[in-house]
């Protein structure tokens, strides 16, 4: 479909959802778009990151196919989510770096992985395969100016670029909106978005495949994310520990940093194979391949990048120490490297739209006037 | 024993009769993305209580319901049923909560506010789905694309079932059937036998499957009607929409905003349709009866812009000539019809003035028709000779013309059809068990 076909395509769902509403207990795509005749480009990239993908309206339509209508929501949104992370990317010269996000991914870690290498062999051919021990053990394999020039500079490059398309997209969705009214709004937004509520499909959960419902996939997310969060916290711990306390990499077994690592290093791991296997058996027609491939590119990126920080953990006083050190730190430069075009995008996203909402629910004072129900078939 | 129709009835009919010990199976006649007769359309289900419910505000008695009832059937229905339909509204959203459906609570969503009425959340082929998952853990074996082709008493007890399953014909022994296949209307042959060469332009909101088939094979059994077949609930649809299956999306609501006129271009007006929910059921018929079943609804900028939103975009054009060319209609006959309606606007209607000009074609959408099979307060089939088999029974809109004679109130066919299926099932398994 050409770009000018799926938005006509979404103009033609939305009414039927619009002129139907059943579903408008699942979540705050709905309410959203109650009684609206039109749908502009900025309201679907609003509601297409709204929508969490849970799947609930597929399964719940009495139009999908084979039904003439064949709405299908999900699959609609999933095409356009991927148009709205491609138009407000930073440099918007990565557009085009993003419609082969599949392959530019995988590209962009091995890359990483390659000069992490080529650093390593030129700093010590045999770091790789040797024994290290002690205090700065980890600077013998990746001497710390070359660690903390990479780790700073793809990490200052992830936080700007996905920040700088947070702000374009926010600016589409949202043009006209106070500071004071999102001061207002970000408890109930952070609450959305911590919670992942909209994953629940209005309370029975979401649908892994078929039209059972669980809540598989908000817990094997929340573990994904929490370790990912984890994980953070225990490399600024550890940049702590070294600038602050002087204790040098590796840090002891029972520090904060090890503690948080290894914590969110498996909650990571564990997230992200769960999801993955989810992704295997999902049904494929509410669902989009372009989409598909962001998904699993990166849930395998985030599953290596942990388990490899596992293994760095429980194999650093053998001499595999450096060849698995030297591939997580890769792995790691690589994911920073490649989040501002990957799948990552839908958090800042997804949060965008839902501070949104919860703007537009605190301007909404009245719902609509009480009427008597229409007659039902 | 065996259950023909997957809709709401038959369901709770199903899933009664396997909670009452017996072995169940299901024919199902749509296939198993279309299943659930018109309950996939539903949206909301009418019930009683004293007090706010977690799913529903207010209160509802049985008083009202029984008040409202008579005001919309007048005299003539099955006092009998139409007690025990009184009597079960009060459970049966518990029973629905505890056969896995979820209902939406009150004040989320979008929902209008009722007291009347408590709403499946995801809509009615939400809940259809929790049923069959439901009705699937039970053990009933649930047969999609099965039709019942012929119905006949066996020589000792019980009846055979000749079934067309996938395109295969199949014969079934069973010792009891439970007939939840929906009230007629959906086939073509059988509305133009009852409502003549008009019903050519008729359109059927609900799914094609719930065809008549099996009340002519009860009549034919023996069974006796009940009802009048020429009269039906029928609402204003979309004429651009499928001929099955509109639903909910292919109404149009806005007839109060508006100017409605026949192909001829002339005004029609239906004598104080007024703009509540009740002006649909009196537009239906009116529609039905403009030549050729077919009417306009005219807007104009304004009046578009007031009204809720439906399935298909309207006709649009920046001034009324091309909006007469656009529709095929005699423009002089519009203009006058527009210049006269303008002078004296109805309803909630503003004069017709601003473009860009907007219309929607209208046919006549049926919703069901008040005919069907007679039964006792068993469920089971009334004979014409005043007998009945212990061993046949009828539940849902195939019987709902026993205590809806005419008229219709919102969100009762869910409620009528799981009351009466429950009742029907706990009947046949009783029945089956001795």
């Amino acid at each position: 479909m050409s770009a000018a076909d799926k938005m006509s395509e979404a103009e033609r769902v939305l009414r039927i959802c619009s002129a139907c509403m059943y579903c408008d207990g699942l979540c705050p795509v709905f309410p959203v778009i109650d009684g609206k005749h039109s749908f502009s480009l900025s309201d679907v990239s609003y509601l297409s990151n709204l929508c969490h993908n849970c799947q609930g309206c597929w399964h719940d339509c009495q139009y999908a196919p084979p039904h003439p209508f064949a709405v299908n929501l999900p699959a609609t949104f999933a095409e356009l989510r991927q148009r709205s992370y491609a138009d407000h990317l930073w440099p918007p010269a990565l557009g085009r770096v993003f419609r082969a996000s599949s392959l530019a991914v995988p590209a962009t870690v091995a890359l990483a992985l390659l000069i992490t290498f080529g650093l390593v062999l030129d700093t010590d051919s045999s770091a790789l395969l040797t024994a290290h021990a002690g205090e700065g053990a980890f600077y013998r394999v990746l001497p710390w100016p070359a660690m903390a020039g990479l780790a700073g500079g793809t990490f200052a490059w992830a936080v700007i670029a996905v920040t700088l398309a947070t702000l374009r997209y926010w600016h589409t969705i949202a043009p006209q909106v106070t500071v004071r009214e999102i001061v207002r709004a970000l408890p109930a937004a952070l609450s959305d978005i911590i919670t992942l509520r909209h994953l629940g499909g209005g309370g029975p959960g979401c649908h892994d495949h078929d039209e059972r419902t669980s809540q598989r996939r908000r817990i094997l997310h929340h573990l994904t994310a929490g370790g990912f969060v984890l994980n953070g916290l225990s490399t600024i711990a550890a940049s702590a520990y070294h600038h602050l306390l002087g204790v040098v990499a590796p840090s002891p077994v029972a520090s904060l940093s090890v503690m948080l690592g290894l914590v969110g290093g498996v909650t990571m791991t564990v997230g992200a194979v769960g999801l993955l296997a989810l992704e295997a058996r999902s049904d494929r027609e509410p669902s989009d391949r372009g989409e598909t491939r962001l998904n699993v590119a990166f849930l395998i990126l985030l599953a290596l990048v942990g388990a490899s920080g596992l293994a760095v953990l429980g194999f650093r006083s053998t001499p595999a120490m450096g060849l698995l050190l030297t591939t997580h730190l890769g792995l790691v430069f690589g994911l920073f490297a490649a989040l501002p075009f990957s799948k990552a995008l839908h958090a800042p996203f997804r949060a965008a739209a839902l501070l949104r909402v919860a703007i537009d629910s605190r301007r909404r004072t009245l719902a609509r006037a009480p009427e008597a129900s229409g007659d039902t078939p | 024993m065996t259950v023909i129709g997957g809709g709401i009835a038959g369901l709770c009919a199903a899933i009664a009769a396997r909670r009452g010990g017996a072995a169940v199976r299901l024919l199902e006649a749509a296939p198993q993305p279309l299943r659930g007769g018109n309950t996939r359309h539903g949206r909301n289900f009418r019930l009683t209580h004293e007090t706010p419910l977690e799913h529903v505000p207010d209160r509802y008695t049985a008083d009202e319901l029984r008040a409202e009832l008579r005001s919309v059937t007048g005299d003539g229905t099955d006092q009998v049923l139409t007690e025990l339909l009184i009597e079960r509204a009060h459970s049966i959203a518990g029973w629905l909560i505890e056969h896995g459906v979820h209902l939406q609570p009150p004040g989320t969503g979008v929902m209008p506010y009722s007291r009347r009425t408590a709403f499946p959340l995801g809509g009615g082929k939400a809940m259809i789905n929790a049923l069959y998952a439901t009705a699937d853990r039970l053990g009933i074996a649930i047969s999609y694309d099965s039709e019942a082709r012929s119905l006949l008493r066996a020589e000792d007890e019980g009846w055979t079932i000749s079934v067309r399953s996938a395109g295969a014909d199949d014969s079934i022994r069973t010792r009891s059937v439970v007939v939840c296949a929906g009230g007629p209307g959906a086939d073509p042959a059988w509305l133009s036998d009852n409502f003549g060469s008009a019903a050519e332009g008729w359109m059927v909101r609900g799914t094609p499957y719930s065809d008549g088939r099996l009340l002519d094979l009860l009549i034919a059994a023996g069974g006796c009607a009940i009802g009048d077949p020429t009269t039906c609930h029928a609402v204003p649809v979309d004429a651009r929409g499928p001929q099955f299956d509109g639903g909910i999306v292919t109404r149009i609501t806005s007839i109060p905003l508006g100017l409605v006129v026949d192909r001829s271009g002339a005004r029609i007006d239906v004598a104080g349709a007024g703009s509540q929910p009740t002006h649909y059921a009196k537009w239906g018929p009116k529609i039905a009866i403009c030549p050729g079943q077919i009417a306009y609804l005219l807007l104009d900028a304004a009046g578009l812009a007031r009204a809720a939103p439906s399935a298909l975009a309207p006709v649009t054009a920046p001034n009324l000539g091309e909006l007469a060319a656009a529709l095929q209609i005699d423009p002089t006959g519009l203009l006058q019809s527009i210049e006269d309606f303008n002078a004296a606007p109805v309803n909630a209607a503003r004069p017709i003035a601003v473009p860009p000009f907007a219309a929607y074609p209208m046919r006549p959408g049926l919703t069901f028709v008040h005919y069907g099979i007679k039964v006792d307060a068993t469920m089971r089939v009334v004979q014409a000779d005043g007998h009945r088999h212990d061993d046949l029974f009828a539940a849902g809109m195939i019987m709902a013309a026993n205590v809806l004679r005419r008229g219709y109130l919102a969100g009762l066919g869910i409620t009528l059809s799981a009351v009466f299926g429950q009742i029907a099932g706990e009947e046949a398994a009783r029945h089956v068990r001795g």
